[in-house]
């Protein structure tokens, strides 16, 4: 027998995002959303401890969060005062209850449309579908959480004023659109793997809620590759996560990794994703990288890593979607085959603006010019590459490519 | 739901206007895309306006009005024009504003018109 407060607790979890993207889609006011459904969470503890649980609690507080909206009266105790009425309505809401529709997917893209700005949609999309508070996000994000909590209320002031619809983009939009969803997704993925891989903790968990939105946009839009591309991409990654560390905390490159410590059920449904995506036989960003790092989980099956499968790959994605991340994955693949000169090449072309930052770019670099013979050269870079790893077990093993160090 | 489009263009735009050679293609564009808006039936309102240089502005600070020669700022792109029109949504105002020349030269802001305000409580 769950309590009242685990039946709360599961039901806001697993209806947050639907319910707010019912309470929201035709005001547009996402906050106010928020407000009423925070009020009928509050209301059903106090209800569904008295009278126990409703047999179909999200249809409860989606007619409590109604309720409060209608009255526009923000105040405490108005769904309360709607609690007779619930009751009195709980025989008519049938045993699997009214179905409403799911309408996630409109407000996934409301929070990624490009009148949004581009650093906050992935917040917004954090806390309106998975309820992350802005404490929370703002930690995930290295921001203080007034300041995530102002920009989030910004934002939101933005869909309710602008005359932004929650509806899906026109046929013609929808690659552009689409393509913006996959990235704020992804981005919540980055985050907490680069958390996942350090000290910090703000970010760790957003893996997991990345792969939640990747999912929940698989099961909403079966008939886009790109978005079984971007779950199959974030299900390779994540089964490997275990292997990245030894046990004193070590950070240990992919192609030393301990296969055996590689979770064999992500792999597997990333490798059917990846499969059901190609039968569409439609290019995209997120297929490709999938596919790289389908190539990497054959080795322990093969015994070794097929570099011409790679650079096929990397050739094809530096081609279609230019980023510095592609060229310099690229430029790593050329240098493991012995092409360092075409590798340095590539690099030559990233705008150093754009390089200065991105910290792969830099031990990429240091790995070409040390195997064209540039040792001090070489080490700078390695040494810039430091210089922007915040991670301690990453910055131990880039000192392990110093050539000036080494043993 | 009405939305306001605020058509900026650069000076180099607004020369074309008395240039015997190029008035035409510049009206020409202007009046297509006007003769789109009012084919489908979206202008509320709409104007277009006399150069930069004939602007002049005004503000008042401690009871004394200042006058002023020339725009209130002095940017690359000034406003040319602007159009009310009455679509369902952000996205379709968007689309009205991209077919403009000013968005092909220039930036069109596009703005939501505020709701009439309620009638005040007696």
């Amino acid at each position: 027998m769950y309590s009242a407060r685990d039946t709360a607790e599961w039901v806001a979890r697993a209806a947050y995002g639907r319910l707010i993207a019912i309470l929201s889609a035709r005001s547009r006011d996402i906050a106010a959303a928020e407000d009423a459904l925070a009020e009928a969470f509050a209301a059903a503890l106090r209800s569904w401890n008295d009278h126990g649980v409703p047999t179909n609690p999200e249809a409860w507080l989606l007619t409590a969060a109604r309720n409060v909206m209608k009255n526009q009266l923000r105040h405490r105790g108005i769904a309360e005062a709607a609690i007779p009425d619930l009751l009195a309505s709980q025989e008519s809401m049938a045993e699997d209850g009214p179905q409403f529709p799911d309408e996630r997917l409109k407000l996934l893209f409301a929070c990624a449309h490009p009148a949004i700005d581009a650093g906050i949609r992935t917040p917004l999309m954090l806390q309106t579908i998975l309820g992350l508070d802005a404490a929370r996000i703002g930690s995930a994000f290295l921001v203080a959480p007034t300041t995530m909590g102002q920009r989030l209320a910004r934002a939101k002031a933005k869909i309710r004023d602008s005359g932004l619809r929650f509806e899906l983009p026109s046929q013609h939009d929808m690659p552009q659109r689409l393509s913006e969803v996959l990235d704020a997704i992804y981005a919540a993925f980055g985050i907490g793997w680069d958390a996942a891989a350090g000290i910090e903790a703000g970010g760790r968990g957003l893996t997991e809620e990345a792969i939640y939105l990747g999912r929940l946009l698989a099961a909403l839009m079966p008939d886009e590759p790109e978005v079984k591309g971007l779950l199959a991409l974030m299900l390779y990654c994540d089964a490997r996560r275990d292997a990245r560390r030894d046990e004193r905390g070590a950070f240990i490159s992919l192609d030393r990794q301990d296969a055996r410590l590689w979770k064999r059920d992500l792999i597997i449904e990333a490798e059917s994703l990846l499969t059901a995506a190609s039968r569409h036989a439609r290019f995209g960003r997120f297929q490709c990288e999938a596919a790289i790092q389908s190539v990497h989980v054959q080795r322990p099956i093969t015994g070794r890593t097929n570099h011409e499968a790679l650079l096929t790959l990397y050739r094809m994605l530096v081609q279609h979607h230019p980023s510095i991340g592609a060229k310099t994955g690229l430029s790593a693949v050329l240098i493991e085959a012995g092409q360092e000169g075409e590798a340095l090449g590539l690099l030559d072309t990233i705008a150093p603006d754009e390089a200065r930052t991105y910290q792969p770019y830099w031990v990429t670099r240091g790995k070409a010019l040390h195997a064209l013979g540039a040792f001090e050269q070489g080490d700078q870079a390695i040494e810039t590459a430091i210089g922007l790893t915040q991670e301690e077990p990453v910055r131990i093993f880039l000192g392990t490519l110093i050539s000036s160090r080494a043993i | 739901m009405q939305f306001m489009l605020l058509l900026n263009e650069p000076e180099a735009e607004f020369a074309k206007r008395n240039d015997p050679e190029q008035a035409t293609a510049y009206w020409g564009g202007w009046n297509a895309f006007i003769g789109a808006m009012a084919q489908a039936g979206v202008i509320v309102k709409g104007d277009g306006l006399q150069g930069p240089h004939t602007a002049t502005t005004v503000r008042v600070r401690d009871g004394k009005r200042m006058v002023q020669d020339g725009p209130f700022a002095d940017t690359k792109e000034q406003l040319g024009g602007y159009f009310v029109i009455e679509v369902p949504d952000l996205d379709t105002a968007l689309e009205w504003a991209a077919r403009s020349p000013s968005a092909s030269c220039a930036t069109v802001e596009v703005r939501p018109v505020l709701p009439p305000m309620a009638p005040p409580v007696s």
